[in-house]
C-alpha cells in the first residue's frame, strides 16, 4: 500500500483513468437491456443506446483530462528529477536527454489494471485495461462519434421494423470497439474484435429481406473472418514467442505491453517476430480493408447509412490500423521499419491507396465513392506506419474519423430528404446545394478536409505522413502519398459536383424515376409491411423486373430504402428535395466543425502551438529499468510475488508494470535518420523499451506546397473533366470512353473492380472449392456410403440372427418358463388355501414348530 | 427350579392354546385360545426378565397384555359382526378366505 502511494504520488492518476474500463461496459449493459426492454420503451430502446453512448463519452472525457493531467505529472517530474535522486526508487528521472533539448519526453506509464477472466493450466488470461495516449484517444472517438450516429439514427431509421434491433446492434458494435480499444491482453483484443465483426454482419444485413444485403453481410463477414485466422495465429506465434520473456516478468504472452517489452528486446527471435507480424497484418488487410481484401467495404454500403458512417468511417475499419499501432513494436522490429527500405505495410498501404483511389472515379453510388475513399484513406494510415510515420497515422485516424463521418452523413441526408432514397448520383442527385444549404456545407468543409486543403484538419494528418515518408527516405511512398492526394482531390471534385453541381437529375428534381415503378412498388410497401415476410423476397424481385422493364434502364442499384417501411410517411414528403431535420443537421453541423478544427492538435504549421497530439498520445521510445511486474494488483492475490519485489527493492504500480526509471539514452537529432539511435534501433541492454523511438519530419511550408499545388491542380483537372464529361461543356474528355478504346479498356477495368470480385468468387472459390467439393461428393459417395451400407447390412444380418436364436430360443424361453413354473406353483399349493381359519392356524403352528425344533437343533 | 417350573407351565398353557385354535369350531373360543398362548408367552417373558435380572422383560410383557386387550377388541368386534350376518359364529362354515 505505501509503495503504491507512493506510486501515485509519482504520477497521477484519477477515478476515470482508473476505471476507465466502465466506458465499454455501459453499452455492452445497455445492449442487454434494448434487446430485453426496448421494445417495451416510448423510444423503442434508442434511448437506452443514446443514454449508454452519452455515459461512455462523459467518462472518456474525464479519462482524458486526467491522462493529460498525467502526461504532464509524468514531465513535471522529468524536471525536478535532478534534484530528486535522493527519492529512491520511486520515479526518478534522469534527465539527461531533455537538457540536450529536443522532444525527449519521459515515459508515461499507461494505467493497467486486470482481473483474471479464466484459468488454464496455469496459464492467466486476464481481461483489463490498458490506457495510454492511443487508448485514450481511440476512446473519445468512439464514444463521440457513436453518439452522435445514434442520435443521427433515430431520425434516419425511424419507423423501421427492426428499430429496436437496429439499436441493439448499433450499441453492442461500439461496446466492441471500446472493449478492444482498452485491450490490456490479446485475447480480449479478440473479443472485441470478433464482436465487431459479429455487429457488423448484423447491422450491414439489417434489411436482411433484399438478398443483396443479406449476400453484403455474408460477404463482409467471411471476408474479415479469412483475415481474423491471422489474428489467432499471429496471437499464438507472438503468445509463444513472448511467453518466456514475460514469465520471467511475472506477466505472460497475452499481455499487451509485455508483448511490446519483448518485441523491442534482445531476447526476440527475428523469425518469429516476422512471421507473428505477417500473420496479424493479414487479419488487418482483412478488417481494414487492404488490398487484397478490400472487396468487402464497398458492398457494406448495403446497411443503412447510420451503419456505413460509424462501421466504415470510423471505428470497425480503423481497427486494424489500431492493431498495427497498438503493436508497433512487433511490427516495427519484426517488418525492420525505417531499417529496411521497403516492407509489407507499407507496400500493402501503397497499393490500397493507389487501386483504391482510382476504383471511386466510376462508382455511381455516392456511398461507394466515400467507401472507396475510406479504403483509399485506411491505406494511408497503414502507409504511415509502414513508414515509420505513427503519430501522423494515427492523427490521420482522428481526423479522418471526423470527416468521413461527416461526408457519410451527409450521404445520409441527401438520401433520406433530397433523392428518394437514392444514392445513385447520376440519375437522382445535382444541384443540391440550393435545396440543402446546411448538408452543402459540411460537405464542402468535409470534403476539403480529405482532399487536404491546408488550414482543414486532412491536410495536417494526411500531409504529415506524405512529408515522413520522403523524410524516412521512403521516396516511392513519398511519390504514391502524392499521386493519392491529387487522385483524392480528383475523386471527391467529382462526387461533389454530380451530388451539388449542375442540373437536379431524377428525384432530386422531384420527379420519380419511372411513375410506374414507383406505384407499383408503393403498393407492394403497403401490401408487406407487416404482412407476409416470407413471399417479401420473391415480389420484391418481380417489382425489379417490373421496374427496369418500366424505366428502361438496367441499372437500379442503391436504393436501400425501397420497400423496407422505413419512411412510412408516405412519399409525399419526397416529392421535393428539401433539407434534412434537426436531428439530422446537428450531428452534421457538430462533425463539420471538427473537421476543420480536429486538426489542430497536430498542426505544426499553424502559428500557435498545436503539438499536443505528439505530448499527448505518442507512446514515448524511452529505456525504462527493467523490472518484475506483476500481471494483476487487483483480485488475483499475488502477494508472495510482490513481497518479493519489494524484498528486491523495486517499486510495483497500481497493477501493471513497475514504475520505471527512465535511462538516460542517446538521442538522436529531429528528423535525422542516418543518426537514428535509441528504442527500436539498438537493442536495449539493461533496461525495456516499450516504443520504439520514430523520428518526426520537420514540416516547412516549402515542402508542403508541393502537395498543395497537386491537390489544387487535381481538382481543378477534375471539375474540368467533369465540366466535360457530365456538364456537357465542349473539351477533350467529352464521351472519351465512346472514342478510345484504351479509354474504354481502363474504364471497364475499374468498373469491374479490378475483376477482384471475379477472382474470388470465379477462380478461387471455384477452383479451389469445386475440386474439393467434387472430391468430396466422391468419397461421400463411395467410401463413406460404401462403409455405412456395409455396416447397415452387416447389422441386419446379426440382428436376424439375434432375433430367432438369442431372442426368441433364450430370452422367450426363459420368460414362458418362469410363467409357466409360477403358475404349476400356484394350482399345486391351490388346495392349502382351504379358507378354513384352523387349517390356517395349524399351518400356522406346524411350521412355527418346524422353525423352533430347527432352531433347538443349530443351537444346540 | 423355579424358572424350569415357570417355563413348563408356560409350555403347557401354550399346547392348551395351541390345540383351542385348532380343534375349537366357536370364534370366541378360537380367541381365548389365542389369549392363552399370549399369556403363555408373557409368562415366558416373564420367567427370562427374572432369570436375567433385567427389567425388559417385564416391560415387554406390560406391552403384550395391552396388544392383546387390543386385539380381543377387533377380534370380538369381527366375531360379532360374523354374528349379526350369519347367525353363527361357527368356524366350519366360514370359507370365503378360500383361495
Amino acid at each position: 500500500m505505501v509503495l503504491a502511494a507512493e506510486t501515485a504520488e509519482a504520477l497521477s492518476s484519477g477515478w476515470f483513468l482508473e476505471n476507465a474500463w466502465l466506458i465499454p461496459l455501459i453499452p455492452a449493459i445497455a445492449f442487454a437491456v434494448i434487446i430485453g426492454f426496448g421494445k417495451r420503451l416510448p423510444q423503442g430502446g434508442s434511448e437506452v443506446g443514446i443514454a449508454s453512448m452519452t455515459a461512455s463519452f462523459v467518462l472518456a472525457c474525464g479519462a482524458t483530462y486526467q491522462w493529460i493531467q498525467r502526461v504532464h505529472s509524468a514531465e513535471g517530474h522529468g524536471e525536478e528529477g535532478a534534484l530528486g535522486v535522493a527519492r529512491g526508487f520511486a520515479q526518478t528521472v534522469l534527465p539527461r536527454a531533455s537538457e540536450e533539448g529536443g522532444h525527449s519526453l519521459p515515459y508515461v506509464e499507461p494505467v493497467i489494471r486486470n482481473w483474471t477472466w479464466w484459468q488454464n493450466g496455469g496459464l492467466e488470461l486476464t481481461i483489463g485495461q490498458h490506457i495510454d495516449g492511443l487508448a485514450i484517444m481511440a476512446l473519445l472517438l468512439v464514444s463521440f462519434i457513436s453518439l452522435l450516429v445514434q442520435i443521427y439514427s433515430t431520425e434516419y431509421v425511424k419507423g423501421d421494423r427492426r428499430y429496436t434491433h437496429f439499436f441493439a446492434a448499433l450499441t453492442l458494435f461500439s461496446a466492441g470497439m471500446l472493449v478492444m480499444v482498452l485491450a490490456e491482453s490479446m485475447v480480449q483484443f479478440i473479443l472485441g474484435w470478433e464482436i465487431m465483426g459479429l455487429c457488423s454482419f448484423m447491422l450491414i444485413g439489417h434489411w436482411w429481406e433484399d438478398r443483396a444485403n443479406s449476400e453484403a453481410a455474408l460477404k463482409a463477414f467471411w471476408t474479415v473472418r479469412v483475415g481474423d485466422v491471422g489474428l489467432l495465429v499471429g496471437t499464438a506465434i507472438i503468445y509463444f514467442g513472448a511467453s518466456e520473456w514475460a514469465q520471467e516478468r511475472g506477466s505472460n504472452g497475452f499481455s499487451i505491453q509485455a508483448i511490446s517489452g519483448w518485441a523491442m528486446s534482445n531476447d526476440a527471435s527475428q523469425t518469429v517476430l516476422l512471421w507473428g507480424s505477417v500473420a496479424l497484418f493479414i487479419a488487418c488487410i482483412g478488417k481494414s480493408g487492404q488490398f487484397p481484401l478490400h472487396t468487402w467495404l464497398p458492398d457494406a454500403m448495403a446497411g443503412p447509412t447510420p451503419v456505413s458512417s460509424l462501421l466504415h468511417s470510423s471505428t470497425m475499419v480503423v481497427a486494424g490500423v489500431y492493431l498495427v499501432a497498438r503493436l508497433y513494436p512487433v511490427f516495427f522490429s519484426g517488418l525492420d521499419i525505417l531499417d529496411s527500405g521497403v516492407n509489407l505495410i507499407a507496400v500493402v498501404g501503397g497499393i490500397t491507396i493507389i487501386v483504391a483511389a482510382a476504383l471511386a472515379f466510376v462508382q455511381n453510388d455516392i456511398k461507394k465513392v466515400l467507401a472507396y475513399s475510406t479504403v483509399s484513406q485506411l491505406g494511408y494510415m497503414m502507409m504511415g506506419l509502414g513508414v515509420g510515420a505513427w503519430t501522423p497515422a494515427v492523427f490521420h485516424i482522428w481526423t479522418h474519423a471526423f470527416f468521413k463521418c461527416c461526408l457519410f452523413l451527409a450521404a445520409g441526408s441527401i438520401s433520406h430528404s433530397a433523392s428518394h432514397h437514392s444514392f445513385d448520383m447520376k440519375k437522382d442527385m445535382g444541384g443540391l446545394r440550393k435545396f440543402m444549404p446546411i448538408t452543402f456545407a459540411t460537405w464542402m468543409v468535409s470534403t476539403a478536409a480529405l482532399c487536404g486543403i491546408p488550414f482543414f484538419s486532412g491536410f495536417w494528418s494526411k500531409d504529415e505522413i506524405i512529408d515522413n515518408a520522403a523524410n524516412n527516405n521512403y521516396t516511392v511512398f513519398f511519390v504514391v502519398g502524392l499521386v493519392g492526394a491529387v487522385m483524392t482531390a480528383a475523386y471527391m471534385t467529382r462526387a461533389t459536383y454530380l451530388t451539388f453541381f449542375g442540373e437536379p437529375r431524377g428525384a432530386a428534381a422531384g420527379e420519380h424515376h419511372g411513375d410506374d415503378e414507383h406505384a407499383e412498388e408503393h403498393e407492394l410497401e403497403v401490401a408487406t409491411v407487416g404482412g407476409d415476410m416470407a413471399g417479401h423476397g420473391a415480389v420484391l424481385a418481380d417489382a425489379d423486373l417490373f421496374a427496369s422493364a418500366a424505366s428502361g434502364s438496367g441499372d437500379d442499384h442503391g436504393h436501400d430504402g425501397h420497400g423496407h417501411g422505413d419512411h412510412g410517411d408516405g412519399h409525399d414528403a419526397h416529392d421535393e428535395p428539401h433539407e434534412s431535420p434537426p436531428r439530422i443537421t446537428v450531428p452534421l453541423i457538430i462533425l463539420g466543425f471538427l473537421a476543420v478544427f480536429s486538426g489542430y492538435l497536430l498542426a505544426p504549421g499553424a502559428p500557435f502551438k498545436t503539438e499536443y497530439f505528439l505530448e499527448w498520445v505518442e507512446p514515448r521510445g524511452v529505456e525504462v529499468d527493467d523490472v518484475v511486474f506483476t500481471p494483476s494488483g487487483e483480485a488475483s492475490g499475488h502477494d508472495e510475488t510482490a513481497e518479493a519485489i519489494v524484498a528486491d527493492g523495486l517499486v510495483i504500480g497500481t497493477g501493471g508494470f513497475g514504475r520505471a526509471a527512465p535511462l538516460p539514452t542517446a538521442e538522436s537529432g529531429e528528423g535525422d535518420k542516418g543518426e537514428l539511435t535509441g528504442c527500436g534501433f539498438d537493442k536495449p541492454t539493461d533496461g525495456i523499451c516499450f516504443a520504439p523511438k520514430v523520428p518526426h519530419a520537420e514540416f516547412k511550408w516549402s515542402k508542403a506546397m508541393i502537395s498543395i499545388a497537386l491537390v489544387f491542380f487535381g481538382i481543378a483537372m477534375s471539375a474540368w473533366i467533369c465540366l466535360g464529361v457530365y456538364g456537357g461543356r465542349k473539351n477533350p474528355f467529352a464521351g472519351l470512353t465512346k472514342r478510345s478504346r484504351v479509354a474504354n479498356a481502363g474504364h471497364r477495368f475499374l468498373v469491374n473492380k479490378l475483376y477482384l470480385d471475379d477472382l474470388y468468387e470465379k477462380v478461387i472459390v471455384r477452383g479451389i472449392a469445386h475440386p474439393i467439393a467434387n472430391a468430396a461428393y466422391w468419397v461421400n459417395q463411395h467410401v463413406i456410403d460404401g462403409v455405412v451400407d456395409g455396416a447397415g447390412r452387416r447389422t441386419r444380418k446379426t440382428g436376424v440372427w439375434v432375433y430367432k436364436n438369442v431372442d426368441q430360443r433364450v430370452v422367450d424361453g426363459a420368460v414362458n418358463a418362469s410363467g409357466t413354473a409360477a403358475s404349476e406353483t400356484g394350482h399345486a399349493l391351490q388346495p392349502v388355501q382351504s379358507g378354513k381359519v384352523n387349517q390356517y392356524g395349524a399351518l400356522l403352528f406346524g411350521a412355527a414348530t418346524v422353525g423352533a425344533i430347527v432352531l433347538i437343533l443349530t443351537n444346540v | 427350579m423355579l424358572a424350569v417350573n415357570f417355563l413348563l407351565l408356560s409350555a403347557a398353557l401354550f399346547c392348551f392354546g395351541v390345540y383351542g385354535v385348532i380343534a375349537r369350531k366357536n370364534a370366541v373360543m378360537v380367541l381365548m385360545s389365542i389369549e392363552l398362548i399370549l399369556n403363555s408367552v408373557n409368562l415366558n417373558l416373564v420367567a427370562f426378565a427374572l432369570m436375567n435380572d433385567n427389567i425388559d422383560g417385564q416391560v415387554f410383557a406390560l406391552f403384550v397384555i395391552a396388544v392383546a386387550a387390543a386385539e380381543v377388541g377387533v377380534g370380538l368386534g369381527m366375531v360379532l359382526m360374523i354374528y349379526r350376518n350369519r347367525r353363527s359364529i361357527s368356524l366350519d362354515e366360514l370359507s370365503e378366505m378360500k383361495g
